[in-house]
């Protein structure tokens, strides 16, 4: 496809290939007939991009390496204790926290399809949606992990959570050493999203 | 309408969360009408996941965007025939459209 997703080999026309002519057929109908707003969508669009991402993410960890109270409460309700930080809406109702610690190591993977949690973490990438992610992070998700870069010792447990339509999970990372004279913002900086599904861990 | 308005797109530290510009707007579609109430997120998930297992090969939003039009034809909101002409049209229109202008559903 050309740079700006036309296609310039049919004569004097524009041609546009067929996924993309389903797609708007279907946002055409669905506008006239009143079920979408057209502005909303590029709200929408511009909110995940923008306003949402793994920023919201990276703060609710940051403040739970800094406050112990706050990650007691993440630990017992982590719905609450979110949107406590204003992070609530779409696919974030039902959220649990997963700590790593020195015996264990979280990683969440949605086999059916792709449910992720968006208030807290934006817009799932590629590879979270991928049949091989889908598929191999349950049946060896040490190999997957190495394939990360992340390679896990022996002694510790790799815990695959897989995600539901119902239940969203975000995994708190280990806080490296070194950290201790970061700010809460400092930190959250440092947070990647990849170590909040549990692909990655933070270094300092 | 530029179909590549890449600007906007959804970008994250790995790279564009779409390859391509329908890829969002069929996510966006989807978020809206389970706001609006036209179908709930458990069902959306089955569907998409029986789509998603009925074609393994497919690419990820290929199977999104059909999804999506099962559930609405379910829903009672569009039809095929009526989504099929529309895709029909807007074929039309592109093709009757010259370069470098806007396509607009009533040159088909």
């Amino acid at each position: 496809m050309a740079h700006d997703g036309h296609r310039h080999d049919h004569g004097e026309g524009s041609e546009l290939p067929p996924i993309a002519l389903r797609v708007k057929a279907l946002e055409s109908l669905l506008v006239e007939k009143g079920y979408v707003d057209p502005k909303a969508l590029d709200v929408l669009i511009d909110t995940y991009e923008a306003k949402i991402g793994p920023r919201n993410g990276a703060r609710v960890v940051a403040k739970a390496w800094t406050d112990a109270a706050f990650a007691d409460w993440l630990k017992r309700d982590a719905t609450a204790a979110i949107a406590s930080l204003g992070y609530t809406g779409r696919q974030g109702e039902h959220m649990v926290a997963l700590f790593n610690t020195p015996d264990t190591h979280n990683m969440v993977v949605c086999t059916l399809c792709s449910c992720y949690p968006w208030p807290v973490l934006g817009l799932p990438p590629v590879w979270y949606k991928s049949m091989p992610y889908r598929s191999r992070a349950v049946i060896e998700p040490r190999e997957v992990l190495r394939e990360f870069g992340l390679s896990v010792p022996e002694d510790r447990e790799v815990r695959v959570w897989d995600s539901t339509a119902e239940v969203r999970y975000l995994v708190i990372p280990e806080r490296p050493e070194g950290t201790e004279g970061l700010s809460e913002e400092q930190l959250a900086a440092i947070v990647t999203r990849n170590a909040m599904i549990g692909t990655g861990v933070v270094t300092a | 309408m530029k179909l590549a308005d890449s600007a906007r797109l959804p970008k994250d530290a790995d790279g564009p969360v779409f390859d391509e510009p329908w890829e969002a707007q069929a996510f966006a579609l989807a978020v809206q009408l389970n706001e609006a109430g036209v179908f709930g997120w458990s069902e959306w998930a089955e569907t998409l996941g029986a789509e998603l297992k009925a074609h393994p090969l497919r690419p990820y939003y290929e199977s999104w965007l059909a999804a999506l039009e099962r559930l609405v034809e379910a829903k009672g909101v569009i039809s095929e025939a009526e989504r099929l002409a529309r895709v029909d049209a807007w074929d039309r229109a592109a093709k009757a459209t010259p370069h470098g202008q806007p396509i607009e559903l009533s040159r088909g």
